[in-house]
């Protein structure tokens, strides 16, 4: 039970969360749920009373008399059939608008989730493991569903029922109420062990469930390895091990959860013999003016008021479980959302006689950053030419270790400037500043001369073009894909970023050209068409910046020469980050820099580099120095 | 299909049977504690009578206990059954999936099967659980509810065939509409998550490209969508409770009309027709749990057909009778060798391949990615059957050998390869469960391992995570490599295995290999021509044909492709490849 109600303490603030959404949001919708509630609640005690006064104000009157009259007994049928109808609406009305309440919070909680991810900076994404994002939005939301759309109706349903049932009984005999009511307690009582119990072995069901699920993720992905090594046996006795111990825990928790409804009922009935007892005595010798027929109207009352906690016992697990899940939603939900205090726009601009530069309210293809200045009051504008300078600038994922030390780089307008390197020595990082998905512990990068921590990060992104080693296509058309560079692009500039990228030539062979769909990151598409297809897309933004990061890696050499082709028309006039292990790519830059653990060692141009013997002449000619 | 996991109960057989028994006992004391209740008000309270209200009272406390053991027996044997039906069926599966050979290993992806494991294992669980409490004992009860009012009163029992033709009408339409919504809302369901999926592991793209709004946009209209859908669907369902009410009551009311009449005309008791509403109750009751236990079912059919289809899986490479159980020496004949993935396609990724290397050789394999260099090599460990053709080791054909004793002597290491969570020691043993440290220790030293691992301080005992992600690529390939070498292998192929290893490292490796094991025979696939101008012979891939077989001299003078991936590594090709 400690467990149990550690647990509680840990996570009724999600849960309160939750709640307090449910009733904000859905205050009138509630409402007439509570009432629909009441009513078919109303509606059923009504029904049992009705029983016994059938038997005693109708039936034995009938059986007694001389000619028999039905009229009454119809009367009240009629009377009855009424309620029970008004029940029946009543239920109907509360399960329909819960559907509504229920889903509608499904719909925000997703909705939600989605835009606070989005928000959040890619410091999250890199430091929690996909597949746990993932499960937010399956499994968690999934327990919630059943909770709102299950466990929560029916908790407020036995509640009321409860509440209306106990408000009957005690008018008809307090000390047999408060009989009824003790049994009650043990039921709780009892409930509460079981339920601790079969809540522990189900934590313990759900860790090894996630050894389990680890053991089979690890040796499914390394399968091929485990056949080359004949391995099998070794690894069906490991498996055979962790799936037993999975066994005997979910074994336990599902038996103790299946002896819960049992164990209620039957002290149901324990209860409702012990009420007749005492009733009977009472009744007999004529205490606290109990008669027989009340008797028998609080024995039917006594069934309906236990009934109820049984269906709360089905009910733990599951509400437990969803405790869990609502937890792991909010904890989405507090991450702390990527800050930006940039205030330095983009805009249109139009350019004067004289050069200087005056807002415009349309596409006029000239850029500005539009900079206003607090201490003096004035705005200015500078064009956007794409220049960026790197001062000093030391940066680490945690403030404890630095991972790039002493940055200095000038890339002026148009340049192509080259970052070659070992894996790890800090090449992606850098162009992980640029446009700030990370930022620096010290220094300053500029762009145009403006401190980038004061461009907007939209607008500081959307002047940078980037490609990446894994490409990333999304669900779509091929159109849809190139426009995601441009949400405004006509299918004739989208057509030709295309034709720039080099990648019409394959996309007018798929099935339905630009139409064809993709779907599972363009799964159906090869490596070197996926990645024409980003160069495509960064080619329809057509940013003054370009940033190219292994963008031909893996790609065979003649797909390569296709790629490389794309991408030395879309450099053209831009300035370009570049990172590449294929000297073709590099050789030609205005200015190479080789890192080395978080340093930049050496720069130059590559005939500068050769001369200078250093480490760029080694990685360069090394493949022939060994042999 | 259904065959298929019935099969798996095996030795929980007897607790699924059990389950049920109980589960049907506990009905007949469901059906007898009404009576007594009846009884002790009847015959006890109405007239005065204490004593049978203290007889009854005891007799229903015993059958009360005896209901309680019937009930905790059956949820104990049902969860027994049933979640060790799953442990079987995970079991089934797992050990199937071992027999896999890489042709049907590629046919599943790994998430997919750790759901298969996982998730609808658990779906089949429940479902199972639910079957076997609540198939036997909600027909049961309801035959049993119904022969007890037949006999009370055969005209007023004509109510409860009304109300069940009604609740079965009600119910059957209910789910005959819904179901269709339900499947078309978790298909949509799956698309909204494949869409979030999307986001994650493309959230670098979506930030670039600033379109946090445009996917917000696209994400609240998928919602809208299955919002609706849900909606829709679930209100079908709302219907449900409505229904059940409403047999309910109508049952009430009509027995009330006609119990009062038959009453009167002194055809029933009062304690007769107490008992009759009870049995209203058990009747209905059971038919919402059975529609219930239907909708559960149909649900968890999906998840069962994919375990089934695992189970089913087929090896397609097994080893043959009369296997061959010793590989003479590291001889290998290519025999006019066509190979595709998919059976009975035309479309070869390997074409007419035709070679013969001597036992103890080093031959290199270079070619562009796409010319099948890992397919061929696949081949020589049986990893794969040729379409035509054939591929002798040793000799023999490859598929004349016992297929254990045909990968200890032919070692691989993968292009893709995994260490496993365990000691730096427990990985190396995969290669030779009896290997001694020793042995273990000069096989890194040969695979130039041994100077990082001595570098750890736990050393050799070091542990290493899941998929190796606590040592570098280089150090992985140079595990993996000696690891490899622990099988003392006669053929040993290496897949473009040293391609994160620093040049100088990669020529000790080479060395090594030359001095400690000269007897076997060695493939090389690499991209730096570096890694394998010294073999003795090199073999020129070019989409999926054998372009050329010679020395680095040879092909250097005589061979395009091989001449231009050397000049292109050499002059202005250079590979800044990792180190």
């Amino acid at each position: 039970m400690k467990t149990n109600s550690n647990m509680k303490n840990q996570s009724s603030d999600g849960m309160k969360q939750i709640l307090k959404m449910l009733f904000q949001d859905y205050k009138w919708h509630l409402l007439f749920v509570i009432i629909g509630i009441l009513g078919s609640a109303l509606a059923t005690v009504k029904g049992t009373l009705f029983i016994q006064t059938l038997i005693d104000d109708y039936i034995i009157p009938l059986t007694t008399a001389e000619s028999p009259d039905f009229g009454p007994l119809l009367q009240a049928l009629t009377k009855i059939a009424c309620i029970y109808l008004i029940g029946i609406i009543c239920a109907y009305m509360y399960n329909r608008i819960m559907v509504n309440v229920g889903q509608g919070t499904m719909k925000k909680v997703r909705i939600r989730l989605f835009t606070h991810m989005e928000s959040l900076p890619i410091k999250y994404f890199d430091t929690h493991a996909h597949g746990d994002i993932m499960s937010v939005y399956t499994n968690d939301t999934d327990t919630l569903r059943q909770f709102i759309g299950i466990s929560l109706p029916q908790l407020l349903n036995s509640f009321i029922s409860i509440v209306s049932v106990f408000i009957s009984m005690v008018m008809l005999n307090i000390p047999l109420t408060i009989l009824t009511v003790a049994m009650v307690v043990i039921m709780l009582v009892s409930t509460r062990v079981i339920a601790g119990k079969s809540g522990k072995y189900f934590g313990k069901q759900q860790a090894d469930l996630g050894a389990v699920n680890g053991y089979i993720e690890e040796m499914m992905s390394g399968q091929k390895v485990v056949k080359v090594f004949c391995h099998e046996e070794e690894s069906i006795a490991q498996f055979r091990k962790k799936n037993e111990e999975l066994r005997a825990s979910a074994e336990k928790a599902n038996g103790y959860a299946n002896i819960l409804m049992p164990v209620i009922v039957q002290l149901g009935n324990v209860s409702y013999v012990f009420c007749a007892i005492a009733g009977g005595i009472l009744a007999l010798n004529g205490y606290t003016g109990l008669t027989i027929g009340a008797l028998i109207s609080f024995l039917t009352l006594n069934k309906s008021f236990n009934q109820p906690f049984g269906q709360i016992s089905q009910q733990i697990n599951s509400v437990i479980m969803a405790q869990a899940g609502i937890n792991r939603i909010f904890e989405v939900l507090n991450e702390t959302p990527e800050v930006d205090e940039g205030y330095v726009t983009l805009v249109n601009a139009k350019k004067a006689e004289d050069g200087t530069l005056t807002e415009s309210d349309h596409h006029t293809g000239i850029w500005a950053w539009k900079h206003f200045h607090k201490a003096d009051n004035t705005t200015t504008y500078t064009e956007l030419r794409g220049d960026i300078v790197f001062e000093d600038v030391d940066f680490g994922y945690t403030d404890e270790k630095m991972v790039l030390h002493n940055i200095n780089l000038y890339a002026h307008e148009g340049q192509k400037i080259a970052f070659v390197g070992s894996t790890g020595a800090g090449k992606t990082t850098i162009t992980n500043l640029i446009n700030r998905f990370y930022d620096i512990q010290r220094g300053t990068i500029r762009y145009d001369g403006i401190n980038i921590g004061k461009i907007q990060k939209a607008d500081l992104r959307s002047s940078l073009g980037i490609v990446l080693q894994d490409t990333h296509l999304f669900t779509g058309t091929v159109m849809d894909n190139i426009r995601y560079g441009r949400l405004d692009a006509t299918d004739e500039e989208c057509m030709a970023a295309a034709k720039l990228a080099n990648a019409d030539k394959f996309i007018e062979h798929l099935p339905d050209g630009y139409d064809t769909m993709l779907s599972g990151d363009g799964a159906s598409l090869s490596q070197g068409q996926r990645q024409l297809l980003a160069i495509a897309r960064a080619a329809v933004a057509d940013p003054p910046v370009l940033i190219l990061d292994e963008a031909t890696s893996s790609i065979d050499t003649r797909t390569e020469e296709l790629v490389q082709r794309g991408m030395d028309q879309l450099m053209k006039g831009r300035t370009t980050f570049v990172i590449a292990h294929r000297l073709s790519t590099v050789k030609n830059s205005d200015c190479i820099m080789v890192l080395e653990q978080g340093h930049i060692i050496e720069r130059g141009s590559h005939d500068d580099l050769i001369a200078e013997k250093g480490k760029y002449y080694q990685l360069y000619t090394g493949g022939m120095q060994e042999n | 299909m259904l065959k298929t996991l019935v099969q798996q109960i095996r030795q929980y057989k007897k607790a699924s049977l059990l389950t049920m028994f109980f589960a049907m006992l506990e009905v007949f004391m469901e059906i007898a504690i009404p009576l007594l209740m009846a009884s002790i008000i009847d015959n006890g309270i109405a007239k005065g009578n204490l004593s049978h209200v203290y007889l009854y009272g005891v007799i229903m406390l015993l059958t009360a206990c005896v209901s309680l053991s019937c009930g905790y027996l059956a949820g104990k044997f049902a969860a027994t059954a049933s979640t060790g039906f799953a442990a079987n069926l995970r079991d089934a599966m797992y050990v199937n999936i071992q027999t896999f050979s890489f042709a049907n290993i590629d046919k599943y992806s790994t998430p997919g099967l750790v759901t298969r494991l996982t998730t609808d294992v658990t779906n089949v669980q429940n479902a199972y659980q639910m079957i076997i409490r609540m198939c036997i004992r909600a027909p049961f009860s309801l035959i049993l509810a119904l022969i007890m009012a037949i006999s009370i009163s055969p005209q007023i029992s004509m109510v409860f065939a009304v109300a069940i033709v009604f609740l079965t009408i009600c119910l059957g339409t209910i789910i005959y509409k819904a179901m269709p919504v339900f499947n078309s809302v978790f298909k949509k369901y799956d698309d909204l998550n494949a869409s979030v999926q999307e986001n994650i592991t493309g959230i670098r793209v979506v930030k670039s490209f600033v379109r946090e709004e445009h996917e917000n946009t696209k994400f609240e209209t998928a919602v809208e969508n299955l919002y609706k859908m849900f909606v829709k669907a679930e209100s079908y369902l709302s219907f449900n409770n409505p229904a059940m009410m409403a047999a309910m009551y109508g049952c009430i009311l009509a027995i009330s009309w006609f119990g009062a009449n038959f009453i009167v005309k002194g055809r029933l008791t009062t304690g007769e027709l107490t008992s009759l509403f009870t049995y209203v109750m058990s009747i209905l009751m059971s038919l919402m749990m059975l529609s219930m236990a239907f909708v559960m079912i149909t649900i968890s059919m999906a998840s069962a057909k994919r375990i089934a289809e695992v189970i089913q899986e087929k090896a397609d490479l097994v080893s043959p009778d009369n296997a061959i159980d010793t590989v003479e020496d590291g001889r290998v004949e290519f025999h006019h060798v066509n190979f595709s993935y998919k059976k009975d396609s035309r479309n070869y990724v390997l074409s007419d391949i035709n070679f013969a290397v001597k036992s103890g050789e080093t031959i290199g394999i270079i070619g562009g990615t796409g010319s099948a260099k890992s397919s061929l090599v696949n081949l020589i460990s049986r990893l794969y059957d040729v379409s035509e053709g054939s591929v002798f080791v040793g000799g023999k054909d490859v598929r004349e050998y016992d297929l254990e004793t045909l990968r200890n002597q032919v070692a691989v290491v993968l292009q893709k390869n995994e260490l496993f969570s365990g000691t730096i020691l427990e990985n190396l043993r995969w290669g030779n469960e009896h290997a001694t440290e020793e042995e273990c220790i000069a096989a890194c030293k040969a695979a130039c391992a041994d100077e990082f691992i001595e570098r750890f301080p736990r050393k050799y005992h070091t542990y290493i995570e899941q998929g190796g992600s606590n040592v570098s690529g280089g150090q992985k390939q140079r595990l993996c490599i000696a690891r490899a070498l622990l099988k003392n292998p006669k053929v040993l192929i290496l897949d473009d295995s040293t391609s994160a290893v620093d040049t100088a490292t990669d020529a000790n490796i080479r060395r090594a290999f030359l001095e400690q094991i000269p007897g076997t025979t060695k493939f090389i696939i690499a991209q730096r021509v570096s890694s394998i101008q010294e073999a003795d012979r090199i073999i020129v891939m070019d989409n999926g044909k054998i372009d050329a077989i010679g020395t680095h001299e040879e092909l250097v003078a005589n061979n395009d492709i091989y001449r231009e991936i050397y000049e292109g590594q050499t002059k202005g090709g250079g590979d800044f490849d990792e180190n």
